[in-house]
């Protein structure tokens, strides 16, 4: 169950619903950014997953810490990152959030303690593990987040830091986005478990089930995943059920999936849900919406002409930051 | 100066970093009350009880956990009690912290020193005595320290853990038990300066870890026989030191590189490789190398000695040089 709409105030429901449009037009538009030539990487969308990167993150504090994967937009976007900087790494300039050495998979913003996304499946999952290890040993009240998919708590990555983290209380959150495929496999071809969050059992650890289409339902189990970490009682396993309306990368048809199991998903659209739940509440009018939205379409413009008008790297930047002490060149 | 063990030189090393930084722990598989399976951290878990942490036999977790908290500004030494085990920690190393700094754009570093316990200690066999430096020397962003004697494994173990970058610090099982002279204020020693251990005339033996000790003791042999041979020391592959390297041509204008590790594709290639492009004019003949032979590593004792280069091969190569230069004159 949800947290009931009338419970959190209108600001903030409204910044719920702004953040996972902003996610959701940003990644439309890097795929058109793209199609146009713009942007030379792979990207991997989130749309339809906001709500758990949104209602995940609106439970979080300043002084938390989060681990991303591939499809890292709307962790970062729901962090509060610049559409900006981030338009700009994705175009490969200067102003970009890794200075253009990095792209969609790996990009960073250190102020807002995201510390990646990850190339790699299951990649982040140890790192934030260590993450909430350093917190503790520095008796911060702060917890560590480290969202990644079904496909990745089949390495080896996931069993051994949920191991580990449980072992020692460590104060971090596992967020498993279980959108029903690894890459192009479905769930029921790479696992022989449907609720993932009963990998909990094994580590001690509580394990939850959330409903991935309901940015109310994230907050509500991330506040209480996070108060228990606060309070020293260790990690969580949350489960977000959810779908990528789209393929696995930007270009990939998706075709290994049923039209049936699509629609239905789209039905369960989180953006659309919640745009329902305000409208009936009656306390949001369909123009503050259409507000935001106008918003949105304005920032995300501004942000594409900023990523174009940022300049190119310099070829020889590509020598810099191998290491980031003295000594570092092995030859010269 | 006092005289102590490699092993030794190594804990007081990791002593005084962690008393000198709080933010310095030591993470690993029996490395707390039980000190290490080679004693290293022997006495570290009663002095620093909270920050000397034994993991689950889970290598990618302990070296990702090591990771994630220097990524938080932590200095964390993680040890790999079997360098072998490092494949287990593979991603965590060659993906993650090797490669922050650089795609991040310098925003972001991750500062973990990697103790990994290296080489033979005498019929550990193809599982637990590999060399595999030169898989990390391959991955630009890992820096690789080889020390050879307690002085060099103490001051460079103190810098590695101060380094900005990932550090990995190979220590060779077999010269734990080796004594050595540590002056009791031992200098800084900064990463990528050799040392010439034995100065010669004739030729340059390049070496590190236990076979470096194997050179020294070829040198002697090869003394006898009127051959002058220098010993050089890197004391680190990444960075390497190259003029020190050239250094030491200049006055013999001849190179062995000798190392455990397999021949084909060891550091040693690099390092030749280094002399050929940059100081082809002071060399007066082929490089060569006595390295590990081109196979896992044997259990008996016999087939160990005979993949494995010692003071012996060396000899015996240096002076198959030197005829093969006389006949070709």
């Amino acid at each position: 169950m949800s947290l009931p709409v009338a419970k959190l105030e209108e600001e903030k429901l409204l910044e719920l619903y702004r953040k996972m449009v902003l996610i959701r037009r940003f990644e439309e538009k890097a795929s058109e950014l793209r199609q146009a030539g713009f942007i030379p990487g792979f990207l991997h969308p989130y749309i339809g997953q906001e709500a758990v990167a949104v209602g995940t993150c609106a439970a979080l504090e300043a002084s938390d810490v989060i681990t991303s994967t591939h499809r890292g937009h709307g962790h970062m976007l729901a962090r509060g990152a610049d559409p900006k900087r981030m338009y700009a790494e994705l175009y490969g300039r200067q102003d970009g959030y890794n200075r253009a050495k990095g792209g969609s998979l790996h990009m960073i913003d250190t102020e807002l303690g995201f510390l990646g996304a990850n190339g790699i499946v299951g990649g982040g999952i140890p790192l934030a593990t260590g993450a909430a290890l350093q917190l503790k040993l520095k008796g911060s009240k702060g917890v560590a987040v480290s969202f990644f998919g079904d496909g990745a708590t089949n390495q080896g990555s996931f069993h051994e830091s949920l191991n580990l983290a449980s072992l020692w209380k460590l104060p971090v959150i596992f967020v498993c986005e279980n959108n029903l495929y690894g890459e192009f496999t479905p769930q029921d071809k790479h696992q022989p478990i449907r609720d993932i969050a009963r990998r909990a059992d094994s580590y001690a650890m509580t394990g939850v089930i959330a409903d991935g289409n309901d940015a109310l339902d994230m907050l509500r189990v991330t506040s209480e995943a996070a108060g228990r970490a606060r309070s020293g009682e260790g990690p969580t396993l949350v489960e977000a059920k959810t779908y990528r309306h789209r393929g696995h990368y930007e270009g990939d048809m998706g075709r290994y999936r049923s039209a049936h199991e699509v629609e239905e998903w789209m039905a369960k659209d989180p953006i659309l849900n919640l745009e329902t739940e305000l409208l009936q509440d009656s306390r949001v009018a369909q123009q503050d919406l259409d507000g935001i939205r106008n918003d949105i379409e304005e920032q995300l413009d501004a942000a594409a002409a900023f990523a174009e008008g940022s300049p190119h790297p310099d070829p020889g930047e590509a020598l810099e930051d191998v290491f980031a002490g003295p000594n570092g060149a092995s030859s010269a | 100066m006092t005289t102590m063990t490699y092993a030794q030189a190594i804990r007081e090393g990791l002593d005084e970093a962690m008393a000198a930084d709080n933010e310095v722990f030591l993470i690993g598989e029996d490395i707390g009350e039980a000190g290490g399976v080679f004693g290293v951290t022997k006495g570290l878990w009663s002095k620093y009880e909270n920050r000397v942490l034994d993991t689950p036999i889970s290598e990618e977790a302990l070296v990702g956990a090591a990771a994630g908290a220097a990524l938080l500004g932590g200095r964390p030494v993680a040890e790999i009690m079997f360098s072998d085990f490092s494949t287990l920690a593979m991603d965590m190393l060659v993906n993650q912290a090797a490669k922050t700094s650089y795609m991040t754009g310098g925003r972001l570093t991750c500062p973990i020193t990697v103790r990994m316990v290296t080489g033979t200690a005498g019929a550990t066999a193809a599982q637990h005595s590999q060399s595999l430096e030169a898989w990390f020397t391959h991955t630009p962003g890992l820096k690789c320290v080889a020390p050879s004697t307690p002085a060099d494994a103490k001051a460079l173990i103190r810098t590695a853990i101060q380094d900005a970058d990932p550090v990995l610090f190979f220590e060779h099982k077999m010269l734990y038990n080796l004594k050595g002279e540590v002056p009791a204020e031992l200098d800084d020693l900064p990463l990528g300066k050799g040392k010439v251990v034995r100065s010669g005339s004739d030729v340059t033996i390049v070496s590190y870890l236990k076979t470096l000790h194997e050179a020294v003791r070829a040198a002697d042999h090869l003394e006898r026989d009127g051959i002058s041979a220098e010993v050089f020391d890197p004391r680190s592959l990444v960075p390497f030191d190259r003029d020190g390297l050239g250094a030491s041509l200049e006055r013999t204008g001849r190179l062995v590189i000798a190392h455990e590790a397999p021949t084909t594709n060891g550091f040693g290639a690099e390092i030749a490789a280094i002399a050929s492009e940059s100081f082809w004019d002071l060399l007066k003949g082929p490089i060569v190398r006595v390295c590990g032979r081109d196979t896992p590593v044997p259990y008996a004792p016999e087939l160990e000695g005979f993949v494995l280069p010692d003071a012996q091969r060396i000899t015996q190569s240096v002076q198959e040089m030197m005829k093969q230069e006389v006949a070709r004159a």
